[in-house]
């Protein structure tokens, strides 16, 4: 959360608040469009599991090593052998607009790519 | 060997009264040549064998993000990324996990891109890169300058958008601009081949001082790379991209200011760097005499490098990496990198390109020029050790390679190590010409018949009637028959007077008559004897 730097604290065992602000934002990060209604109605009912989840806050995590996965496994690894078992064809006729060879989507104006 | 120390400022040259100091960190992201994709088993683009793939002919469900889908590690990948980490010096983190980025984009369908966080595979290592020195031999007295790895994480390559023209042209084709874009359009289409491509982003700490340092650090991390087997390097392909984070220390009268740090996405050549890094530091530097605003709290803006108009340029704002809401990935497990398996991964490492250039410079006595051409291809420069490792001498193997070998592989257009002579065929092409059993034409076509058939290459002088002929009786008769000739008689007198030069043109003669075979030092020897007596 941008403003509740805070929270994100785990030996803070206080109460957990989400803004409308914070719920706006992340919103925005996944691209959901939100009514004011929506925005109260989210905020209340987010900031309700936040707090039930806080009741963690209360456990003593000290020295304990944070989990990376829940399962007890490691290396689970694939050996490097392509097959190519799709056409592009078979790959667009799965998708909700194609332009063959390609995917078809709507006007990307920017780069807005993460990677 | 010197080193060389980045904390050095220099007179502004557009503004005398104030110091400066670029100061240019580094991220890089390498494609790996694996043979599949990072998570699945779909053919991966960057691997030689499907440069030429159609579009999206490399996808499959993993790849297109469909539900129900699950990414395995490609155990390859993660081998390649170790291998780096190692020849860059880096420690490896034994325990290492992968986590999701979020962000909505269509060049990878499932809204994030599986990274690393927290726990990369590689932390901190370093680089030592020639710094001062150009052309031959820069390596063997130059300085060096050690660059800081902070870390290098494994994760995937996204998509390619282009920009497709309206339908109301034939079929809604669109224009191709000049960088492959589409041009004007109302939608946009996307190509997934290089989706879910394995990715190593490696990052460096904020060393560089100069763009040609960065452009160095580039070419000799591109060397290793395709000397490890891990990348073809190819920068039109897009191989090895480069994001630069540029900023600039500014010395006015002993205060000192520090311009905002900017990232330039995506450059893919070194000329692009370079002339991006140097336009940024004039650009930051009129910026601070204008505006005065120095780094804040917002860590870093973007922009991009116009090719064309030779500027940088604003991109919007991208997310912070806390509105990445990185998590660890639950559908992929730690990977847990054991002592016994790095030191597998050490002893297999090739003698890295810095090293075998000062080795081939010094050791072997080869010329500059000659070392740059046989490391400038890994599979040619792995040849050229088997070629030696047969006995046969460094400057003899290198120029029958770099010669005859190179027009071979230009007309076939694959590696000269792959034209298809036999280490042993070039030892013995050296040794029949070192005898001078062939001259310098035949070893070339000898060369030629060497790269079709596997039979010995003195089989091959013999049944191509490419050996020369040494034997002063069979070369007797020929000579005679020149000597002979009425037209030759203005030549006979020039030998005669002294003139040696003319000796040529008897050889020609002689040579046609043999067919080419006659060996010119015993010819030479012979016309001497006959004329001088």
């Amino acid at each position: 959360m941008t403003n509740n730097d805070q929270n994100n604290n785990p030996t803070n065992s206080g109460d957990i608040h989400i803004t409308e602000d914070d719920v706006r934002h992340v919103a925005k990060l996944s691209r959901l469009k939100l009514s004011d209604d929506d925005l109260h109605h989210f905020t209340d009912q987010l900031g309700a599991v936040l707090a039930y989840v806080s009741k963690l806050n209360e456990l003593d995590v000290d020295g304990v090593e944070p989990m990376a996965h829940p399962m007890d496994v490691t290396n689970v690894f694939r050996r490097d052998e392509p097959e190519s078992l799709y056409t592009a064809d078979q790959m667009l006729a799965s998708a909700p607009d194609a332009h063959p060879p390609f995917y078809k989507v709507t006007k990307v104006l920017d780069d807005g790519s993460g990677a | 060997m010197t080193t060389i120390h980045a904390e050095t400022f220099e007179v502004n040259p557009d503004y005398p009264k104030l110091r400066t100091r670029l100061v240019v960190g580094l991220e890089i992201h390498v494609e790996l040549a694996t043979r599949s994709k990072m998570w699945t088993s779909a053919p991966n683009v960057a691997h030689r064998d499907r440069f030429d793939a159609e579009p999206n002919s490399l996808i499959d469900p993993v790849v297109a993000g469909m539900p129900g889908t699950l990414p395995v590690i490609n155990e390859q990948a993660l081998e390649m990324s170790i291998r780096v980490g190692l020849a860059l010096g880096c420690h490896i983190n034994q325990f290492t996990k992968w986590d999701r980025k979020s962000y909505y984009y269509p060049d990878l369908p499932k809204n994030y891109q599986i990274s690393q966080y927290d726990l990369p595979v590689c932390g901190d290592g370093a680089l030592d890169i020639p710094v001062s020195g150009e052309g031959e031999g820069k390596l063997l007295d130059g300085a060096m300058k050690r660059i800081g790895i902070v870390r290098a994480h494994l994760e995937e390559d996204a998509g390619k958008l282009l920009h497709e023209a309206p339908a109301g042209g034939a079929g809604g084709v669109g224009g191709v601009g000049g960088d492959g874009e589409y041009v004007g359009g109302d939608f946009t289409i996307v190509d997934l081949n290089r989706a879910g491509t394995p990715l190593l982003e490696i990052v460096t700490q904020p060393d560089f001082s100069t763009p040609d340092e960065v452009v160095m650090f580039g070419q000799v991390l591109r060397q290793i790379c395709r000397h490890l087997g891990v990348s073809e390097g190819i920068m039109q392909k897009g191989h090895m991209r480069f994001e630069p984070n540029i900023n600039v220390v500014i010395d006015k009268d002993g205060e000192l200011f520090k311009t905002p740090i900017v990232e330039i996405k995506n450059l893919n050549s070194f000329k692009a760097v370079h002339g991006a890094i140097t336009h940024e530091y004039r650009r930051q530097v009129d910026e601070w005499v204008k505006t005065g605003v120095v780094m804040g709290a917002r860590a870093k803006s973007t922009r991009g490098w116009d090719d064309v108009k030779l500027v940088t340029t604003h991109q919007r704002h991208k997310e912070d990496a806390d509105e990445y809401r990185y998590f660890p990935d639950p559908d992929l497990v730690p990977a847990v990198i054991s002592d016994e398996w790095i030191a597998r991964l050490q002893a297999g490492l090739p003698e890295l390109p810095l090293a075998k250039e000062k080795r081939y410079c010094g050791e072997l006595g080869l010329d500059g020029k000659v070392v740059d051409a046989l490391l400038d291809d890994p599979r040619l420069t792995a040849f050229f050790e088997e070629v030696l490792e047969t006995g046969a001498k460094p400057q003899s193997a290198a120029a029958v390679l770099l010669n005859y070998g190179a027009k071979r592989a230009n007309e076939l257009g694959v590696s000269i190590a792959e034209v298809g002579a036999s280490a042993e065929q070039v030892r013995d092409i050296i040794a029949l010409a070192d005898a001078d059993k062939v001259g310098s034409s035949a070893a070339d076509k000898l060369f030629g018949y060497c790269c079709e058939s596997d039979e010995p290459a003195e089989k091959l002088a013999e049944q191509h009637g490419l050996l020369q002929v040494s034997d002063t009786g069979a070369l007797e008769g020929y000579i005679d028959e020149v000597l002979a000739n009425p037209k030759m008689a203005k030549a006979v007198e020039d030998i005669r007077g002294g003139k040696d030069k003319a000796i040529g043109a008897l050889m020609g003669q002689v040579m046609r008559l043999s067919g080419g075979s006659a060996n010119p030092k015993v010819v030479t020897e012979m016309i001497k004897k006959k004329i001088l007596g």
